[in-house]
C-alpha cells in the first residue's frame, strides 16, 4: 500500500539519482562547448575548458620596456612600467631574470643585475630598473615570472565566425539558411494539419476512420524510403533542389505526427462547447478558428516546437533536397560537418559554431518548455 | 415563441431503438418538464429537438414549420447544457455574445442585448471575468445568458442544475422558474430530478425506455398516475404499493384484500375481474396511522422512524416482510416495533394493473 498515488515511492532515491545523471550528461558537454567558444585557440591547447574558470598559475616570459624608454632621474637611469602591459594582468609570486633559475626572488625583492643595475618586480607586475649608467641594447629586460592570472575569455571566435564578412567560412549566412527552412517548414504544416486534424476529430465524412488508420500508418514509415523518389519528383516537376523542395519535404514528413497529435487533442476537448457553437449558429469553419485552435494552443505550441527542432537540427533532409554546389543555401549542420573536415584541429572554431546551432534550439525549449510538457500530457492525462 | 410538436418522433442506431415513437405537443410559452430514469431517452429527445441528432422517423415541427432537416441555428432554438459549455477562453461578455458575433449583430445592438441579458441574470458585475475565476453557479448563469440573447424561440435545457450542490440547485430552481415568467418563453427542460420536474413544469412529460408514460399537468400525475412507473417516479416518499386480489367488483369499482389489507372498496375505473390481481397505490401522506389495531385496514410493525422536522416518516414492515412508508405531522409518536394499524380514505387510492413480467 505504499505506492499510492500521493504517498511517497520508496523509489524516489533512483528518481533523483537518474535526474542528476541525466542533467549532469546533458550539462556537461553543453557547458563544455559553450566555455570552449570564448577560450582562444592556445587556451583550448594547453588546459581544459574546466580549468578556465579558475585563475591558473603560469610561467611566463615577459619584457622589461625597451633601454630607450629610460628617463634620466639624478644621476640615475630609471626604466619602470608595469610587465603586465598589453596582457592580462596576473600576480607575480616569484620572478627570476635567467632562464636557468626563475623562481630565485620573491615579489617586492630586488635582483642585481650586474654592472650596479637593480631591478625590482612587484607583485601587481610593477617594475623599476635602476642603473648608474646609461643602458644601452635594442630590446628590454627578459624577466621570468610565476604569475597566477584570473580566468580570460574572448569574442573573438563569435565575432569571427559571426559577423567576419571575409571569413568565408562564417555561419552568418549559414545561419539565415536555417532559418529560412526551419519557419517555413513549421507553420506549413501546422497550418495543415490543424484543418486536417479538425476535420479528423470533429466533422463526420465517410472514410473518416479509414483516413486516420491511414495517418497512423504513415507515423511508423521511415522517412530514408521516401528521399529518392521525391527528389526525382522534385526534379521531375521542376522544383529541383531548393528552398522549395525542402520545406514541402519538411512539411510531408512532419504533417502524419502533426495531424495525430493536434487530432487526438481535439478530440478531447468537450463536446459540449463544440454543440453549444453549432446551436449558436456557427459554422465548422467558424467553430475551428474561434473555439478549437484557442483552445488547442498547448497541443499546437507543442509541436511547432518539436517541428522547429527537428527541422533546425536536420541534415539528412537538408543535404537531399536543399544543399547545393554553389553553397550558397548551406545550413548550419552542413556547414559544422564541413567545418569538421577543413579545420578539424581547431577546436575553438568548432566549439563556437557548435553552439551558435545550438543556441536557438536551447532558447526555443527554455521559453517554450511549459508548452512542451503540457502539449504533450494533454491527450493522455485529462 | 411557438408552439412545438412532435408528431411520431423516433430515432434509432442501427438495430438499436432508442426514441419509440413519440408525441408531444407543447404550447406557446408553455414549461415542459421531460423527465425518466437515466437511459430513457430524454436527452436525446432533446437534441433531437436541437438538432444535434438526426431524426430517423416522424415529424417535429416548431411554430408550425417541420424542421427535421433544418440545421440547428435555423430552428430558432437555444440550447443550455449540464455542462454549461462556456468557453473557457472568452471573457463571460464574449461568451454571452458568442452567437450575436456569429450573427454578426453591429456592436451597438451587440452591446444592448449583451447588457440586458446580463441585466436579467444579475450579472453585469461579471461581464469582463474569465469562466475559470467564476463560481459553477455563475457559469450556469452565463451558459443560460448565451440562450437569453438570441431571443430563441424555445428554449431548451439539458439537466442544467446536476453539476451544481443541492442548495445552489434549489436558488437556480428558483430563477429559471421566474425567467420563465419573465420571459414567457416555450422551455423544454430535461431533467431526472422530479422535484424540479414538480416544481418547474406547467406539462411534465415522464419518459421510459424511448415512450411517453404519461404527459400532464404536475398535480395531475401525483394525484392520477397513469401507470405504476409514473406512480413509483413520481411524489417523495415514493408512493406505497401493494400487490392485491380483487374480491368482488362493485359498480363504483373494486373491492380488494391482501394478507395484512383488509377487504376495502376503492372506486376506480381500472378494470378487473374476482380474482384479478392488481397493485393498490397510496401515497404515504395520506395514511393515517393509529395503535389500536382494530381501526385500521392495513397492519404493520414500525421498522424504522426519520424524524425530519416538518413531518416524521414511518417504515412499517407489514406481515409478508413487505414495506410501507407513512408520512405523518410532526407530533405523531410511535417507536419501533409498535403493533400498528392504518386507515386512508378509499377515494385518495389507486388501482394499478401490474406491469407485464
Amino acid at each position: 500500500m505504499d505506492n499510492i498515488a500521493g504517498t511517497k515511492s520508496s523509489l524516489t532515491w533512483a528518481v533523483h539519482l537518474s535526474v542528476v545523471v541525466l542533467v549532469v550528461l546533458w550539462l556537461f558537454p553543453t557547458v563544455g562547448l559553450f566555455v570552449s567558444s570564448f577560450r582562444t585557440s592556445d587556451q583550448i591547447a594547453s588546459s581544459g575548458w574546466w580549468a578556465s574558470m579558475f585563475p591558473t598559475e603560469q610561467n611566463l616570459v615577459l619584457r622589461a620596456a625597451a633601454p630607450s624608454a629610460q628617463v634620466q632621474e639624478g644621476t640615475d637611469f630609471v626604466i619602470s612600467g608595469n610587465l603586465f602591459e598589453g596582457s592580462t594582468a596576473g600576480r607575480i609570486s616569484r620572478w627570476g631574470t635567467s632562464s636557468r633559475a626563475i623562481d630565485v626572488y620573491k615579489a617586492g625583492e630586488t635582483a642585481d643585475l650586474g654592472d650596479d643595475k637593480m631591478l625590482t618586480v612587484e607583485a601587481d607586475g610593477s617594475y623599476r630598473m635602476v642603473s648608474p649608467t646609461e643602458m644601452t641594447g635594442g630590446r628590454g629586460e627578459r624577466v621570468f615570472v610565476t604569475a597566477k592570472t584570473p580566468p580570460e575569455f574572448t569574442f573573438d571566435n563569435y565575432r569571427n565566425m559571426l559577423f567576419d564578412p571575409s571569413n568565408r567560412e562564417g555561419m552568418s549566412r549559414a545561419f539565415i539558411s536555417t532559418l529560412t527552412v526551419t519557419i517555413p517548414a513549421t507553420v506549413i504544416p501546422i497550418v495543415i494539419a490543424a484543418f486536417a486534424a479538425y476535420a479528423l476529430a470533429w466533422m463526420e465524412f465517410p472514410g473518416r476512420a479509414l483516413l486516420i488508420a491511414a495517418v497512423v500508418g504513415l507515423l511508423v514509415v521511415p522517412l530514408q524510403l521516401a528521399l529518392i523518389p521525391l527528389l526525382k519528383f522534385h526534379n521531375a516537376i521542376g522544383i529541383g533542389k531548393g528552398f522549395l523542395g525542402v520545406w514541402l519535404a519538411h512539411t510531408g514528413f512532419g504533417l502524419p505526427l502533426a495531424i495525430y497529435l493536434l487530432r487526438n487533442y481535439m478530440v478531447g476537448l468537450p463536446r459540449d462547447i463544440i454543440e453549444n457553437a453549432k446551436v449558436d449558429g456557427a459554422t465548422d469553419f467558424q467553430i475551428f478558428i474561434k473555439i478549437i485552435l484557442p483552445l488547442s494552443f498547448p497541443a499546437l505550441a507543442s509541436f511547432a516546437i518539436f517541428q522547429f527542432l527537428w527541422t533546425w537540427n536536420d541534415l539528412l533532409v537538408a543535404m537531399v533536397f536543399l544543399v547545393d554546389s554553389t553553397g550558397e543555401t548551406t545550413v548550419m549542420t552542413k556547414a559544422i560537418v564541413e567545418l569538421l573536415g577543413t579545420r578539424g584541429g581547431n577546436w575553438e572554431i568548432l566549439a563556437t559554431a557548435a553552439f551558435i546551432s545550438m543556441a536557438v534550439p536551447i532558447a526555443v525549449f527554455f521559453a517554450m518548455q511549459r508548452y512542451l510538457v503540457r502539449g504533450l500530457l494533454a491527450g493522455s492525462v485529462k | 415563441m411557438a408552439t412545438l410538436s412532435l408528431k411520431n418522433l423516433k430515432k434509432s442506431y442501427g438495430e438499436a431503438h432508442v426514441i419509440k415513437g413519440v408525441d408531444i405537443e407543447v404550447e406557446d410559452g408553455e414549461f415542459v418538464v421531460f423527465v425518466g430514469p437515466s437511459g430513457c431517452g430524454k436527452s436525446t429527445l432533446l437534441r433531437m429537438i436541437a438538432g444535434l441528432e438526426d431524426i430517423s422517423g416522424g415529424d417535429l415541427e416548431i411554430g408550425g414549420r417541420r424542421v427535421n432537416d433544418v440545421a440547428p441555428k435555423e430552428r430558432g432554438i437555444a440550447m443550455v447544457f449540464q455542462s454549461y459549455a462556456i468557453f473557457p477562453h472568452m471573457t463571460v461578455r464574449e461568451n454571452i455574445g458568442f452567437g450575436l458575433t456569429i450573427a454578426r449583430v453591429k456592436k451597438d445592438e451587440w452591446n444592448e442585448r449583451v447588457n440586458e441579458a446580463a441585466r436579467i441574470l444579475q450579472m453585469e458585475h461579471l461581464l469582463d471575468r474569465r469562466p475559470s475565476q467564476l463560481s459553477g453557479g455563475q457559469r450556469q448563469r452565463v451558459a443560460i445568458g448565451r440562450a437569453i440573447v438570441r431571443k430563441p424561440q424555445v428554449f431548451l435545457f439539458d439537466e442544467p442544475l446536476s453539476n451544481l450542490d443541492a442548495a445552489l440547485r434549489m436558488d437556480m430552481r428558483m430563477e429559471i422558474g421566474k425567467l420563465h415568467k419573465q420571459l414567457d418563453a416555450t422551455m423544454i427542460y430535461v431533467t431526472h430530478d422530479q422535484v424540479e420536474a414538480m416544481t418547474l413544469a406547467d406539462k411534465i412529460v415522464v419518459l421510459k425506455d424511448g415512450k411517453v408514460m404519461q404527459i400532464g399537468a404536475p398535480m395531475d400525475l401525483y394525484h392520477e398516475p397513469a401507470n405504476l412507473f409514473v406512480a413509483r417516479f413520481i411524489g417523495s416518499p415514493a408512493m406505497n404499493l401493494i400487490d392485491v386480489t380483487v374480491r368482488e367488483t362493485t359498480a363504483r369499482g373494486h373491492v380488494v384484500e391482501a394478507a395484512s389489507l383488509d377487504p376495502v372498496e376503492i372506486p376506480t375505473a381500472t378494470p378487473g375481474r374476482a380474482g384479478d390481481r392488481l397493485v393498490l397505490g397510496i401515497r404515504p401522506q395520506y395514511l393515517t396511522p393509529s395503535h389500536d389495531a382494530a381501526t385500521g385496514k392495513l397492519h404493520g410493525k414500525v421498522a424504522f422512524t426519520e424524524r425530519l422536522g416538518t413531518e416524521t416518516i414511518l417504515d412499517i414492515a407489514r406481515a409478508d416482510g413487505s414495506k410501507l412508508v407513512a408520512a405523518l405531522p410532526e407530533d405523531a409518536l410511535f417507536s419501533t416495533d409498535d403493533e400498528i394499524s392504518l386507515t386512508f380514505d378509499p377515494a385518495r387510492a389507486r388501482l394499478f394493473l401490474p406491469e407485464a413480467g
